[in-house]
């Protein structure tokens, strides 16, 4: 005889989640005598288990695949292939359906089956199969302002984090998340959303919360992201909160350039049709020299008078705005380097660099624009795919496209193809080349440029030969000529996009 | 426990004996079997070639690895097998197969990665993502440009995706932060995968 006879249970606060690669569905579990219990033949269905009853011995025999499972309607325990187990409650009987405790899942069918199975007690999971779950756990370190916040991510795994309207976005390359209930808002951060049902986590931030700054540690256990929330700065204004920020927010400590009074943030994937604007920006400065030449030049240098002697041609010559990203020898980090271009609406970008090699003998110019990785792939795939309708100032509504901050260049990449190869077609007719003169690579500071982009090696600096031409007047007339022919061609281009 | 319940966990139990015995007879096999050929593939006597900097002890059990240095002209990766000292299992092979990496490369190469740079740490996750954390010194004392940056990532990126076939892709943390880029060029902030459209030269054990 089964020893619950006629017992009712009743339904407990919140229900078991089945969690497998087809999806997630809810488990139905009973209370009885503070037991959690689950019907046999639900399991049955769920785990495609044979299930008989032996009145004779008083118990159940559960098989799977020749593996079998006795469980006793007297004893809390139960035989697994011949090992006893112990169970919190004997086999129960409720109406004509039979139910074991769960934790019979996860001591006594779990070892015979064939796919891990994870009885989640707290986050109330019933993991089954090769799933990678992430447990995250987030705290608020200090109220501030500034305000600091963690999300430990258990196992150690990629995180990725942007910043967008007003929201920080935290997201796990997990297949769900198994978050503990996120602590109540506070100081800049008014609120927080960690759920099991995606795998980000997001804080949305006060208006007076400025740029956060996101880092990320990781341990053999596990991955800590850091998020700490400035107030806003006096000097930026904060009547344009509620739109998209695309600029990138300052991830080192130098902060980026306020947007210009009237400037209105170029949205992520907008395509301009003329070139008004241009960016150079000078490689490294301020306590980054750069490559070092054999006789002392340094890269910051030679990079600077070459973008100085650009702006003069291009702005004299083609009536296009140029602003560089820095007009002396000072430091200044990748993200602000892109805040100027973006703050700015700038159509074209171009980062000037000069090279080195650990053979003395290699010498040429070299143009790269941007390789994307595979989420970059994916953001332009996203870009071109969808977008989002927003109000528009003035009534009305706009599409605009929505990517990550820090792949804003994934929409561009095919024409800032056009815009480099147009580079080294013209750097050709004036200076020598380097092996492979085209090339696609990983560039920190092109990725979260919202505009055609690309960047130009214009020689090696540990050759010395190379090392006098590029600091002198005729070579950096030659490569400034070049760049703008380049620039001349590509503006025909932009303005007349059918026939390149 | 009921009388039938003991039976029939009395029967589980004596099949269980009998299949921990074969398992027992099996283990005492492979593992001789495993003797045998750890001395057919890592045998007593030094190579016959010229021992390499990085070559193992003699009479340490090793692989032999592929590892990746630049050209004589600094233009491209080589990929040159070596002796490294064999490790239990991928994590611990990886740490051997960097460790290797991280020595000055065997004539004619060149050494990508800045002398003096140490492996700090190396794990993988289950998602095939290794993590490979160096010293600071592979950035402050980078010598610079695009194009040797670019090599240098690469050359520590394929070398662990060559020879950890659990290994999809390489993230380089430096001083156990994630980094923007190691000289102000390539993005250090994601993962990357094996690229091979650098590598110019292959050559046998040195």
């Amino acid at each position: 005889m089964l020893a619950s006879g006629h017992a009712q249970g009743t339904a407990p606060a919140s229900p078991l989640t089945l969690v497998t690669r087809d999806g997630r569905r809810p488990v139905p579990t009973t209370i009885l005598n503070n037991q959690e219990f689950i019907a046999l033949d639900d399991l049955a269905s769920m785990f495609q288990l044979a299930v008989r009853e032996d009145t004779l011995a008083g118990g159940v025999t559960v098989s799977y695949k020749g593996r079998t499972i006795v469980a006793s309607a007297d004893q809390p325990m139960a035989s697994v292939n011949g090992r006893v187990v112990t169970l919190p409650a004997p086999v129960a009987r409720i109406g004509r359906r039979l139910f074991v405790p769960i934790d019979f899942i996860a001591r006594a069918l779990a070892p015979v089956y064939d796919s891990p199975i994870d009885l989640r007690r707290a986050s109330r999971l019933l993991v089954v199969g090769a799933i990678r779950v992430a447990r995250v756990v987030v705290s608020i370190d200090a109220a501030g302002p500034p305000t600091r916040a963690s999300v430990e991510v258990t196992p150690a795994l990629l995180v990725s984090s942007m910043f967008d309207a007003g929201r920080v976005i935290v997201r796990v390359e997990a297949d769900m998340l198994d978050a503990a209930p996120p602590p109540a808002p506070a100081g800049l951060i008014d609120q927080i959303q960690a759920g099991n049902q995606t795998t980000t986590i997001a804080f949305a931030l006060s208006a007076r919360a400025g740029m956060p700054r996101v880092s990320t540690t990781t341990t053999t256990e596990s991955t800590r992201v850091t998020i700490e929330i400035p107030p806003v700065a006096p000097s930026q204004d904060t009547s344009a909160a509620p739109a998209p920020q695309p600029a990138p927010p300052p991830l080192a400590a130098v902060p980026p350039a306020p947007p210009a009074a009237d400037a209105v943030p170029a949205l992520p994937g907008q395509r301009t049709a003329k070139l008004q604007t241009m960016v150079i920006d000078p490689g490294h400065g301020g306590g980054d020299a750069g490559v070092r030449g054999p006789k002392g030049a340094l890269e910051k240098q030679v990079t600077l008078e070459v973008a100085r002697r650009l702006k003069r041609l291009i702005e004299t010559r083609l009536g296009v705005r140029v602003i560089l990203t820095r007009e002396e020898d000072r430091a200044v980090s990748p993200d602000e380097r892109d805040a100027i271009a973006n703050n700015n609406k700038a159509d074209l970008f171009l980062s000037v660099h000069v090279n080195g090699a650990p053979s003395p003998a290699m010498k040429g110019a070299q143009v790269y624009y941007l390789r994307l990785d595979r989420a970059g792939e994916d953001a332009r795939l996203r870009t071109a795919a969808s977008e989002l309708v927003l109000p528009a100032v003035g009534g009305g509504v706009r599409p605009i496209d929505v990517i990550p901050w820090d792949l804003a260049q994934a929409a561009h990449v095919d024409v800032s193809s056009r815009f480099a190869s147009m580079l080294e077609e013209e750097l050709e007719k004036h200076a020598p080349m380097g092996p492979r003169p085209l090339q696609q690579a990983p560039i920190r500071v092109l990725s979260g440029v919202n505009m055609p982009a690309a960047l130009i090696e214009i020689g090696y600096l540990t050759n010395a030969e190379q090392e006098q031409a590029v600091q002198s007047a005729e070579l950096q007339g030659g490569l400034a000529q070049a760049i703008f022919d380049a620039i001349v061609r590509f503006r025909t281009y932009l303005e007349a996009p059918a026939a390149p | 426990m009921t009388p039938r319940l003991a039976s029939l966990a009395r029967g589980k139990r004596k099949r269980w004996l009998q299949a921990a015995a074969i398992v027992v007879i099996f283990g005492a096999a492979a593992w001789g079997a495993s003797q045998l050929l750890e001395r057919m593939v890592s045998p007593v006597q030094a190579p016959q070639s010229a021992p390499a900097p990085a070559a193992p002890a003699a009479n340490v059990p090793h692989i032999i690895a592929t590892l990746y240095y630049g050209t004589p002209d600094g233009q491209a990766l080589a990929a040159v097998k070596r002796e490294v000292a064999l490790g239990e299992g991928p994590r611990a092979q990886g740490r051997q197969i960097l460790e290797s990496e991280l020595e000055a490369a065997p004539p004619p190469y060149v050494s990508l990665i800045p002398p003096g740079t140490m492996l700090r740490a190396f794990y993988i996750t289950d998602r095939g993502d290794a993590f490979v954390d160096l010293s600071p010194e592979v950035s402050t004392t980078h010598p610079g440009g695009s194009t040797n940056e670019l090599l240098t990532v690469y050359a520590i990126v394929n070398t662990v995706t060559a020879n950890l076939s659990s290994v999809e892709r390489v993230q380089i943390l430096i001083d156990g932060k994630q980094a923007d880029t190691l000289a102000g060029h390539v993005d250090l902030r994601r993962p990357f995968e094996r690229d091979t459209s650098l590598v110019r030269e292959t050559k046998g054990t040195q």
